[in-house]
């Protein structure tokens, strides 16, 4: 089992999520509702409850680099269920953001998978699934992903071969390079 | 009775859950709600958006407020969740003075002017009313069982959504039981299906969602009834990966509320899009005499 030195706390690094989050980490006192409703706790390297205390205790790289970060769906239990009224689901959030910004990527094909989806919106202005797909798969070279469901998917005629492009596309391109330009870190809360 | 809304179709309406935004435009119809669609809408942004950046995400979102509000929309209503969530969210920052400005940068327009949202469940519920739907109903559920499964972000967090109980909500169960369908306890209303892992980490949604089937299963559930595109796709077009994966025969529908309020209000099997979902609900719905 790895250990943590506790003895060197980041302190730039709970500022900054507090400060992103807009959320006081210090008021956690660690019941464990959150872990105890997180759906998503079976496939976590830290449960949600220990990252709250990892951020509590300034260990930047510790959380930065867990996996559980990258599969939080935001599904808002342990949002919901604080007793302290934290929006833990938005520190998970802003973890992910200051993880993607050091170029840590712990789950790759999840990164991927929303990397693929963005860029489909910032080139046609709404998502074209096929596209993300595609996409995808080339990014991750998992060309066997999901093709178990082409038997009862194509039938249904559900998927455009063509994007759905709007007149509006370079409004949305706009806003993305913009993002870019003005860079991304410290906007959030 | 006569309402009219601006309407948020979302990406996945013309793709994955065109039955859902199909049966939706159906049933707002018959109930005297006029749907004005944004025109020119783009997408949310979606889960990936606020994984990357709070005010990028604000920023994709509320392009289609102050769109709608361009085009003399103050209310707009939305099918989907994760959309709902989204717009929502950009509603509060755009709402927030100090926060307004890194919007409208990123945006290069006022987003002084914004509509508001809501979603099509809400509107039915509280606009049209349980009253008025039983009274529309020509073609009742009678001898149906299904579940009410609201997926983890139609009620939450409830500071956002300001709608229904977000443990146990209860607006999908009423309009269930208004069209005469009998509705279950349905223990696991608001647990997450596994949401977008379906592509990068199909093992969560294959655990998750079949944790849903197996509960639902054990209640008798005819048909699960859902209002989440996502909770929606996993259950039904994956429910064949879930089976695989966790050694189940589970062939239940997984049918969108629309659609079967669509059913019960007189709409036909072609008219809410039946032939679009993968389990096959039309032997139950024969069965039960609704079609």
């Amino acid at each position: 089992m790895e250990t943590i030195p506790l003895n060197s706390p980041d302190k730039e690094f709970i500022r900054e999520v507090q400060e992103r989050s807009g959320q006081n980490v210090l008021s956690c006192y660690q019941c464990g509702n959150c872990t105890a409703g997180c759906p998503y706790n079976f496939a976590y390297d830290l449960s949600v409850s220990r990252i709250m205390r990892l951020v509590q205790l300034g260990q930047r790289d510790a959380v930065l680099k867990s996996h559980s970060i990258w599969l939080c769906a935001t599904c808002q239990s342990c949002t919901t269920r604080c007793p302290n009224s934290i929006d833990v689901a938005k520190i998970m959030d802003v973890l992910r953001h200051m993880a993607r910004e050091a170029g840590y990527a712990t789950e790759r094909n999840v990164k991927a998978f929303g990397d693929a989806f963005l860029e489909s919106v910032e080139k046609h202005g709404r998502v074209y699934e096929l596209g993300v797909t595609a996409s995808y798969i080339t990014k991750t070279g998992r060309f066997w992903t999901d093709v178990d469901l082409a038997p009862a998917m194509l039938p249904k005629n559900k998927l455009s071969i063509k994007p759905h492009e709007i007149r509006g596309k370079e409004h949305v391109s706009e806003i993305f390079k913009r993002f870019r330009e003005r860079g991304a870190a410290k906007e959030n809360s | 009775m006569s309402i009219s809304v601006g309407y948020y179709p979302g990406c996945s309406g013309s793709g994955t859950s065109v039955e859902y935004d199909k049966s939706t435009r159906a049933v707002c119809k018959k109930l005297g709600i006029e749907l004005n669609e944004i025109d020119d809408w783009s997408c949310c942004g979606s889960t990936p958006a606020h994984t990357v950046n709070h005010t990028l995400s604000a920023a994709l979102s509320a392009r289609n407020l102050v769109l709608a509000a361009k085009q003399g929309q103050d209310e707009v209503i939305t099918p989907c969740p994760s959309c709902l969530a989204n717009l929502r969210t950009a509603s509060h920052k755009i709402a927030d003075e100090s926060y307004r400005p890194k919007v409208e940068e990123l945006l290069d327009e006022s987003c002084e002017e914004a509509a508001s949202v809501a979603s099509t469940l809400q509107l039915i519920v509280e606009k049209v009313g349980l009253d008025a739907i039983k009274k529309a109903v020509v073609k009742p559920l009678k001898d149906l069982n299904v579940a009410c499964y609201y997926g983890c972000i139609m009620n939450r967090p409830p500071e956002l959504m300001q709608f229904d109980d977000p443990e146990n909500p209860m607006a999908m169960d009423k309009i269930m039981e208004a069209c005469g369908a009998t509705v279950l306890p349905f223990p696991l209303k608001v647990e997450c299906c596994g949401a977008a892992a379906g592509m990068p980490k199909k093992d969560i949604v294959t655990e998750l969602s079949g944790r849903l089937l197996d509960v639902a299963d054990s209640l008798n559930t005819e048909i699960i009834v859902t209002a989440c595109p996502l909770c929606q796709m996993n259950l039904d077009l994956r429910q064949g990966q879930v089976n695989r994966a966790n050694g189940t025969r589970y062939d239940i529908p997984v049918v969108y509320f629309t659609q079967l309020l669509g059913l019960a209000l007189g709409l036909s099997a072609e008219e809410v899009g039946l032939s679009k979902l993968v389990v096959d609900p039309t032997p139950r719905l024969r069965f039960a005499g609704v079609l």
